[in-house]
């Protein structure tokens, strides 16, 4: 298995290398001929793609001569997580990134072919995106390689790490890496665009379907992650500003601004060399991204076995590919801006969004890797935890919900008047709503209470937007369900945070403890042992003081043996309106338990929001048959 | 009717608030400490020995009448600033917290102007 | 010319973040106290393990004062054990061991001495480790040397290697 696994890659290897040549190659001669480079793209995809399927297979079967499948997985895993084990691991996560390169420059190399699109600019685009391929797959070859061998062959793998063991956690990797790595191919057609001094509206007609599907994926896969984290991790957070959520975070700011520029530059020919920079930053980003995550540099809750060897190879791709990019940019970049454009109008209103989406990226990258310069330069050890994301960013939703309600409505070219009467009513009745909330349950704070204003005024605007459309059957944009989506999320991560819930107390089993509007009885406690682990189980009985409904609560303690873990299992139901959320932990050396309960509302229409943005983003491709969509 | 659901509101705010507001209180600088044995993860949302120690201390601390920001120096000054998760503003991070802001006036005054240049 | 410039500053900036970043990867992310080398410490109280009275400050009536926080359930508190018995001996006259047992039983606690040998002048007893954290503890075993005037000299986190030892008698030479 590992033999044949590395007889593809090297298969991969030469067919890029050949790929490289070849489009050089008919870049002088000017007279492209495609059959070779034709040949040669399919004998990539399908050597790198049966070389990711040899390593699934491998880990199905349990080949334990390969190093990879014995670090990463053992007889005992159930099948499914023996398959997602082959990408939740450094090595073979980036087999997956290899294969995503490939695929996206397949794709791109069919698909801009039957667009007609300029023969130069494919070429061009072909010859970056190759010299990636070529150089993660070196990195993979020289220090990354998953298809070790070991000899003799083990008779047990070593990988049954239960914190990996989860169905959202598996797909959520594969979901981002095309987010991630797909972002490469407007990179490299973004070098390519340059280059080949191609029409600038034309780039953004290139690239435009890659960027709605990039964006996509980034945001299901974002959201599989924080799902992930709220169900398995045990605190009831869905975000932590951790490290590595921000790595995933900040190439969906770059994907945001760039999606809108896009707008703009197809429309109106202009912000072409803004939108270059973002489509070269998205994937600089990713990059960035990895090397934060997977060099050691940083302490996070995500565990890639971090290793400085990888970082240094990561960081000098990273430097490489900054340096071509600066080069290209300079060496092609030429000021020739005409517009007869007004302050007052769409395509300046969508570079206001282009603002705020960087300084949102700004602070992201900055609180991140701060604490990295300073170490080295002053010696100081800081923390950058939530409370600085949040003072900086949260304040920023009013603006940005605010202008969206705004902007969506303005004309291209004119000096518009920015407030519509409708913009009034929907700001009045968002007070309304405001103040019904205070009085019908409590007050919240001034910026809470402005955020919701905000909110509810984006949420009327959509919602009517959409009324219209059914009953008029006039145009609806794709945006509206995702700016609704957006306005939803703002609002309900508020809710949550506004009014949430949580009680800690030490109980010993027969106790009861009695809160505001709950009651808790912890009945007993329940030793078992389980296919790879043993677990203590808590039975809890929680009424609800107000309905009376009762509900038994299974909180759980479980003790690994392979690697040995302890880990702490919330229960959670999930209702429409809230969930609630029950923790328990050992007291060292004590008879108590250490309960936390919380009661946490909207928890699932903030899950709804995020998937109604990613919704939003794809409807443009199937919408377009019924109705007047666009 | 409204009345009534406003009395009804102002009861469960007293019968509640002084429970709620031992929690809320220790529960919002617990937030806001870092447990240093865990990757990442706030005082308030660990389960380890050294976070059942920290929040104990913290306790203490407030019944004792400490102000949040006394307990935050109490802490950093027996672990380092890196046990506070919302970073001091000191010489060593004036950096951190403007550089954002500075960011952003900068890119809006280059996208202002190029916009109007173009005009 | 100007875009010469600007090429130039926006390479430097780079050049610069990837050069700290490769200089990071070397550097140790180990937590560290160190920032409390110089601090004095705090006054405390204990309780004592086999004795009556407290153990406070004015106690440490020697030139030096190595305080060990140590448990009997602690795994590497046995191994730098031999250490602290080393160290007890070479350096008697100069330097007062005060032992912390941490979060421990007072009969778990007296078996380890018993079996492996008690170093210490006075061993204080902190249960919920809360008077610890006074001193910046948070994960046994960890050693302060401080000097006469109660100053944090030295701070070890982990167990005392052969190294440590050899740093504190060079400290206390100085």
């Amino acid at each position: 298995m590992a033999l044949s696994g590395n007889i593809f890659l090297v298969i991969t290897l030469l067919t890029t290398i050949l790929i490289l040549f070849e489009s050089i190659n008919q870049i002088i001669k000017s007279v492209a001929s495609y059959k070779i480079l034709d040949l040669l793209s399919k004998v990539q995809v399908t050597a790198i793609i049966t070389s990711f399927l040899l390593l699934i297979c491998a880990f199905i079967i349990s080949d334990f001569s390969v190093i990879n499948v014995y670090e990463n997985s053992h007889t005992a895993k159930p099948l499914f997580y023996k398959i997602s084990a082959a990408w939740g691991n450094h090595e073979g996560s980036l087999l997956l990134w290899i294969n995503l390169l490939i695929f996206f420059a397949f794709i791109f190399f069919r698909s801009a072919r039957k667009k007609n699109e300029e023969n130069k600019y494919i070429l061009w685009v072909l010859l970056f995106q190759n010299i990636i391929v070529l150089v993660f797959l070196l990195f993979l070859l020289i220090s990354s390689n998953p298809f070790l061998e070991l000899n003799p062959q083990p008779v047990e793998g070593l990988g049954l790490n239960p914190i990996l063991q989860d169905p959202a956690l598996a797909i959520h990797p594969p979901l981002l890496y095309v987010g991630f790595v797909g972002s490469s191919i407007y990179f490299s057609a973004a070098l390519s665009s340059l280059v080949t001094q191609q029409n600038k509206r034309q780039f953004a007609l290139s690239i435009k379907n890659y960027v709605f599907i990039t964006w996509f994926f980034q945001t299901l896969g974002i959201l599989a992650g924080s799902i992930w984290a709220y169900y398995e991790l045990g605190w009831g957070g869905f975000w932590f500003w951790d490290p590595v959520e921000n790595s995933s975070l900040m190439p969906w700011f770059a994907m945001n601004a760039l999606a809108h520029s896009l707008i703009v530059l197809e429309k109106k020919n202009i912000y072409y060399h803004w939108s270059i920079i973002l489509a070269l930053m998205t994937f600089l980003l990713s990059v960035t991204g990895t090397f934060l995550v997977r060099s050691g540099i940083l302490n996070s809750v995500h565990s890639f076995a971090n290793d400085p060897t990888r970082g240094l190879f990561i960081l000098l791709i990273l430097f490489t590919l900054i340096l071509i990019s600066i080069f290209v940019f300079f060496r092609h970049e030429k000021e020739n801006f005409l517009n007869n454009s007004h302050i007052k109008s769409r395509e300046f209103f969508l570079l206001i969004n282009n603002w705020l989406m960087v300084f949102f990226l700004a602070v992201v990258l900055i609180g991140t890797t701060y604490p990295i310069f300073l170490q080295v330069i002053s010696d100081q050890l800081i923390s950058v935890g939530p409370p600085y994301y949040n003072f900086l960013i949260v304040p920023f939703a009013i603006p940005m919900l605010l202008l969206m309600g705004l902007a969506t409505k303005l004309s291209w070219n004119q000096n518009n008047s920015l407030l519509k009467k409708n913009h009034l009513a929907y700001l009045v009745l968002s007070f309304l709503v405001l103040i019904i909330i205070n009085i019908t349950i409590q007050n919240i704070s001034f910026l809470s209470s402005v955020i919701f204003i905000s909110a509810f005024f984006l949420i009327f605007q959509n919602l009517h937007e959409i009324v219209i459309f059914l009953k008029t059957k006039k145009t609806l944009m794709n945006y509206h369900f995702s700016h609704l989506g957006f306005a939803l999320l703002i609002l309900f991560i508020g809710l949550n945070h506004n009014f949430s819930r949580e009680y800690n107390f030490n109980l010993t089993p027969g106790e009861k403890v009695d809160l505001d509007h709950y009651e808790i009885e912890f009945k007993n406690l329940q030793q078992t042992n389980r296919e790879n682990y043993n677990v203590l189980v808590g039975n809890f009985l929680i009424q609800n003081k107000k309905t009376g409904k009762e509900k038994m609560f299974f909180p759980e303690i479980r003790l690994y043996n392979n690697p040995q873990t302890i880990t702490y299992e919330a229960d959670i139901a999930t209702q429409v309106d809230l969930d609630l959320y029950l923790t328990m932990s050992n007291l060292p050396r004590s008879e108590f338990y250490s309960i936390k309960f919380q009661s946490k509302p909207f928890m699932l229409w903030i899950w709804v929001s995020v998937f109604l943005i990613a919704l939003g983003l794809i409807s443009k491709f199937f919408l377009r048959r019924y109705g007047k969509i666009d | 009717m409204s009345r009534i659901i406003q009395i009804l509101v102002l009861q469960i705010f007293f019968i509640v608030l002084p429970l709620k507001a031992e929690n809320i209180t220790v529960n919002e600088v617990l937030k806001n400490i870092r447990c240093l044995v865990c990757q990442g993860q706030s005082i308030s949302d660990s389960n380890s020995d050294f976070a059942i120690t920290i929040r104990s201390v913290v306790e203490d601390k407030i019944d004792e009448g400490l102000s949040k920001q006394e307990i935050y120096n109490f802490l950093s000054s027996r672990y380092g600033d890196w046990i506070l998760l919302k970073p001091i503003l000191n010489k060593y991070t004036y950096l951190l917290w403007f550089l954002p802001y500075i960011l952003l006036a900068i890119l809006g005054i280059i996208f202002y102007r190029s916009f109007k240049k173009k005009m | 010319m100007e875009r010469l410039i600007k090429k130039i500053l926006i390479l430097s900036a780079v050049g610069f973040c990837v050069t700290v970043l490769y200089f990071a990867l070397n550097v140790d992310h180990t937590y560290n106290t160190k920032s409390l080398i110089n601090k004095t410490i705090p006054q405390f109280q204990f309780k004592q393990l086999n004795q009556d009275g407290l153990i406070e400050n004015n106690n440490l009536n020697k030139n030096f004062t190595l305080i060990n926080f140590w448990a009997s359930w602690c795994a590497p508190c046995k191994i730098e054990h031999k250490y602290l018995m080393e160290l007890k001996e070479s350096l008697e006259d100069e330097v007062l061991l005060l032992g912390i047992n941490f979060k421990d039983k007072k009969e778990n606690a007296n078996n380890f001495l018993t079996t492996l040998g008690n170093p210490y002048h006075y061993v204080g007893i902190d249960e919920d480790g809360k008077g610890s954290v006074d001193f910046g503890i948070y994960g046994i075993p960890e050693t302060i040397l401080v000097d006469q005037n109660q100053i944090i000299l030295l701070k070890f986190i982990g167990p005392l290697s052969e190294d440590d030892t050899i740093k504190i008698k060079n400290k206390i030479n100085e």
